[in-house]
């Protein structure tokens, strides 16, 4: 690929603060603003001017956890180029890691902590060994973390090794998530089959269904994305992301000055997945279900077009993508849902042929020319 | 046969002939003289409850080359057998009409009449009765079914029966049958010399059926007695055992390799296409397996309009849907490739997302014109059914085609790449787009006619998805995957990597699954791509070439 759209920055990018006051403060007041949101539905009454219901903050949460694995997807894609078509597996088994925490909660009326139904059907007696721990708030979280990270690291070590890339590792990841998506809908794998984990009763103690508690979790996924969105600007503007960016503009280049790009793809693939992970994490409490059909390609791919909506290869582009392609499927769905397939079809096509960089690139475009007539 | 209504067909016929021939003449001369002619006192306890002593003359009728006894059983089997208000057995010819059981004289039913009523465990005592009575009957494949249903009766009983039966036969099928019938209960016999035969008998036969009955023999108890009491019994029988075994072996390799090269063949149609694309202009497309789709439609509608309009050629559509599938979905990629991904060679990444989006609308589109249930599309008769080979193997006529059709439409598009201008552009754009350009290869027309080639044939697999499986606005999903897996594993620039690529995956698929499951199976089958694209990353096939991107 030889269009850099960065080289002109690139220069000037060298001894940059990690954000520039503006952005600093424009950061700081979005972040506020949504974390304003939960209280108008906790201190308003229903019905009051200013009151927003529960199911909204549910919708922002979820929108939230999406935005978060957009910039995940985003930093592998717009930053290094490679397109992965399996990261809704990452995002799955971060869910499904918190899915098991969470069953392992589930307390009967009587208080007590029953084994899942589905595993009573297969008859098994205890937890498999892969359950261990899980109960434990702590370990969950560590295998959100790690679970996907170390299947990321062990798949990329391989694929990159061996220089797959381009169209040939989009595909491979996509038939990986498929498999995935198979052996998880065997009910003898352990994670209740095609019906997955669902009616769960309590986070850390708390009920699961409280506005508190959903307030809670809301306000996590606020913090987890702001703090990812920091995270992915002190990656993106180290010598780490420079070099990533010329692993996307011209791998072989890179070789060729005698760099190893193996380590550095490695490196920003296993924190996509694991930054992926979390986002599928905080999803699945406060969608309340986490089921294989995560792990179907359509959803890997349809996280793609978030990130080309939005603008890729900048890291504000795949959370507004994320925010405005599922605003719109939740308006398409409820409103005309025989339509919401052709709609979401016309994005792909048209995003891919008019807007390349998405609605921030078409923004930029716009305030440049505006510059321009203005000079 | 297992089939109730195939032997309700039979008895009913049998029950016609004999009473055409008229009650007490033998339809077939049976060497019944030495028994004693039915009487009412012997058949006495049929209209009782005792349910033994039921048993006992059901199985004494069984034994009995006569026509009145195998009479009497098949109306135990139909349930036409009544018992009147003397206590005389009387068996039901039409409503109304009755015959007396034991002398066969006719009479109106009299209206006191009830049935007797067949248990289970009778009812199994007739049918085993009856399969004795019926190896007398006139049609030989009668006898044929009676004899290989005896043929798994343990009953010693009936031995005396069959070699009553194998003086008479004269048809050398029957006659075959009979002799295993014979093998299987001589090994019961006192003599371990017949048993031993028998043992070697049932081997012969390789078949499956025996196998339990001649493992007792040779394996020792859980106690670890020997049920046989022989060494050369034992050792016939283990032996028999083994060959047995070593056909089943074989039946199940024939087997997997049968239906490992069909669904191979189905690979291949789903991915030649996909190849064609790929290798010309790197793109993947998407929206291949909606072209699949589109093309199984087409199969369906072409039938629904045969039987509207053609009803005595319904048998030839299949045939007919080839070239209008093939046509319609060229069409559909031709105008794919002018209007979208032509604006974005050089960015294959993008192009899937397009081609991705296009499958969207096409597979919706499909659900708003024909709704979004599945469709039913026939086989044409002479793709139903199938062939039997081994003894036990069915090779389904429907997967012949496939293969054979798959074979086929690798050999038109070898010869439409290697043997004519089209094909000729087509590789040189494959090897080197830009050089092929220079010296005046109209590339622009070359990708549009190569990507309506390339969704044409993606147009005919289609046609032949539609004939092995569910026709709905899904079906291009299921392959999709799969398909790329071919494409990647193949090579892309030689019709020979996708071909190869497509029968290994196919066959290994088949081979690993009765040993992991279909699941298992095809995540054992992407950890092996993964692998072999480690060795080599272009492909099993890739051209070799200096060039970087």
């Amino acid at each position: 690929m030889t269009h850099l759209p960065h080289r002109d920055r690139l220069a000037a990018l060298a001894h940059r603060p990690l954000l520039s006051p503006a952005a600093w403060t424009a950061l700081l007041a979005a972040t506020l603003v949504m974390a304003l949101l939960p209280l108008a539905n906790l201190v308003f009454a229903p019905g009051h001017a200013l009151h927003i219901s529960g199911y909204m903050i549910a919708l922002l949460g979820k929108f939230m956890c999406f935005a978060l694995a957009a910039l995940a997807l985003d930093l592998v894609w717009g930053y290094a180029g490679i397109l992965s078509l399996g990261h809704g597996l990452f995002f799955a088994l971060g869910g499904y890691a918190h899915g098991m925490y969470l069953m392992r909660n589930l307390g009967g009326p009587d208080g007590v902590n029953r084994m899942p139904e589905f595993m009573s059907f297969l008859s098994w007696k205890e937890y498999p060994w892969y359950w261990a721990f899980t109960d434990h708030f702590a370990w969950a979280w560590l295998l959100v973390i790690c679970v996907p990270g170390l299947l990321a690291f062990v798949f990329g070590y391989f694929a990159f090794r061996s220089r797959i890339k381009g169209v040939y590792f989009s595909i491979i990841t996509q038939a990986l998530t498929f498999a995935a998506m198979l052996l998880f809908f065997r009910n003898e794998t352990g994670f209740g089959g095609n019906n997955g984990f669902t009616a769960f009763r309590t986070i850390l103690g708390f009920d699961i269904t409280a506005a508190s508690t959903r307030a809670a979790l809301y306000w996590a996924t606020l913090a987890a994305l702001a703090l990812a969105f920091i995270l992915a600007r002190v990656v993106t503007q180290s010598k780490l992301g420079r070099v990533l960016m010329a692993v996307r503009d011209s791998e072989n280049r890179l070789r060729f000055i005698g760099y190893d790009p193996l380590g550095f793809k490695l490196f920003v693939w296993t924190l996509s997945a694991i930054l992926c992970g979390i986002a599928g994490a905080l999803y699945v409490p406060q969608v309340g279900i986490i089921n294989p059909s995560e792990m179907s390609p359509q959803n890997s791919i349809e996280m793609v077009i978030w990130v080309a909506t939005g603008g890729r290869g900048t890291l504000i582009g795949p959370i507004i993508g994320a925010g405005a392609v599922n605003g719109l499927k939740t308006w398409f769905t409820s409103a005309f849902p025989e339509y919401w397939l052709y709609a979401l079809g016309l994005i792909f096509v048209l995003v891919t042929l008019l807007l390349p960089q998405g609605i921030v690139g078409l923004v930029r475009q716009i305030v440049r020319r505006r510059k321009e007539v203005d000079a | 046969m297992k089939n109730p209504a195939f032997f309700r067909v039979c008895s009913s016929i049998v029950l016609m002939l004999l009473l055409a021939l008229g009650a007490g003449v033998a339809a077939r001369a049976a060497p019944a003289a030495d028994a004693p002619a039915i009487d009412a006192a012997m058949l006495a306890p049929l209209a009782g409850s005792d349910t033994d002593a039921r048993l006992d003359t059901i199985s004494q009728l069984g034994m009995r080359a006569d026509p009145g006894a195998a009479r009497i059983l098949e109306a135990l089997s139909a349930g036409t057998l009544y018992v009147g208000p003397q206590e005389q057995l009387l068996i039901q010819t039409s409503p109304g009409q009755a015959i007396d059981a034991v002398n066969g004289q006719a009479m109106t039913m009299p209206a006191q009449a009830d049935t007797v009523m067949v248990n289970n465990r009778l009812r199994r005592a007739v049918q085993s009765a009856l399969a004795g009575s019926r190896l007398f009957a006139d049609d030989w494949r009668v006898r044929l079914t009676a004899a290989n249903n005896l043929s798994r009766s343990n009953d010693l009983a009936q031995l005396s029966l069959i070699e009553r039966a194998l003086q008479v036969e004269q048809r050398d099928e029957v006659r075959r049958a009979l002799e295993v019938a014979q093998a299987n209960l001589a090994l019961q016999s006192p003599q371990p010399d017949a048993r031993r035969a028998a043992a070697e008998a049932l081997g012969k036969t390789r078949n499956p059926a025996f196998r339990t009955a001649l493992a007792n023999l040779s394996q020792p108890a859980s106690d670890g007695t020997f049920a046989e009491s022989d060494e050369r019994v034992r050792e016939a029988a283990a032996r028999a055992v083994a060959a047995i075994d070593r056909h089943q072996q074989t039946v199940a390799w024939a087997g997997h390799l049968f239906y490992g090269l069909s669904l191979g063949s189905v690979l291949l149609l789903a991915a030649l296409g996909l190849a064609i694309t790929f290798g010309l202009m790197g793109v993947i497309n998407m929206a291949h397996g909606e072209l699949l789709m589109i093309g199984a439609y087409v199969t369906y509608v072409t039938q629904v309009l045969f039987r509207q309009w053609l009803p005595g050629w319904m048998d030839w559509y299949v045939l007919a849907a080839l070239p209008a599938a093939f046509f319609i979905t060229a069409m559909v990629g031709m105008v794919l490739e002018r209007t979208v991904i032509r604006w974005l060679y050089g960015r294959p990444l993008e192009t899937l997302l397009a081609t991705w989006g296009i499958s969207l609308i096409l597979m919706q589109g499909v659900r708003t014109l024909f709704g979004a249930q599945n469709v039913e599309v026939s086989n044409p008769s002479w793709m139903s059914g199938g062939v039997t080979v081994l003894g036990g193997l069915v090779l389904t006529y429907n997967r012949m085609a496939i293969i054979v059709f798959a074979v086929l439409v690798v050999a038109f598009v070898w010869l439409l790449l290697n043997h004519t201008r089209l094909g000729l552009f087509v590789r040189a754009i494959t090897q080197n787009r830009r050089m092929a350009d220079c010296v005046g290869v109209p590339t622009g027309r070359v990708d549009m006619l190569a990507f309506g080639l390339g969704a044409g044939i993606a147009g005919l697999a289609g046609v032949a998805l539609s004939q092995l499986g569910n026709v709905g606005p899904d079906l291009g999903r299921a392959y999709i995957v799969d398909s790329f897996m071919v494409v990647v594993l193949g090579g892309v620039g030689q019709l020979a990597g996708t071909v190869i690529a497509a029968f290994s995956l196919g066959t290994i698929n088949k081979f690993i699954e009765p040993y992991s499951g279909a699941v298992l199976a095809k995540i054992m089958i992407l950890v092996l791509i993964v692998l072999v694209v480690q060795k080599r990353p272009q492909g099993l096939f890739a051209p070799r070439g200096r060039s970087v991107e």
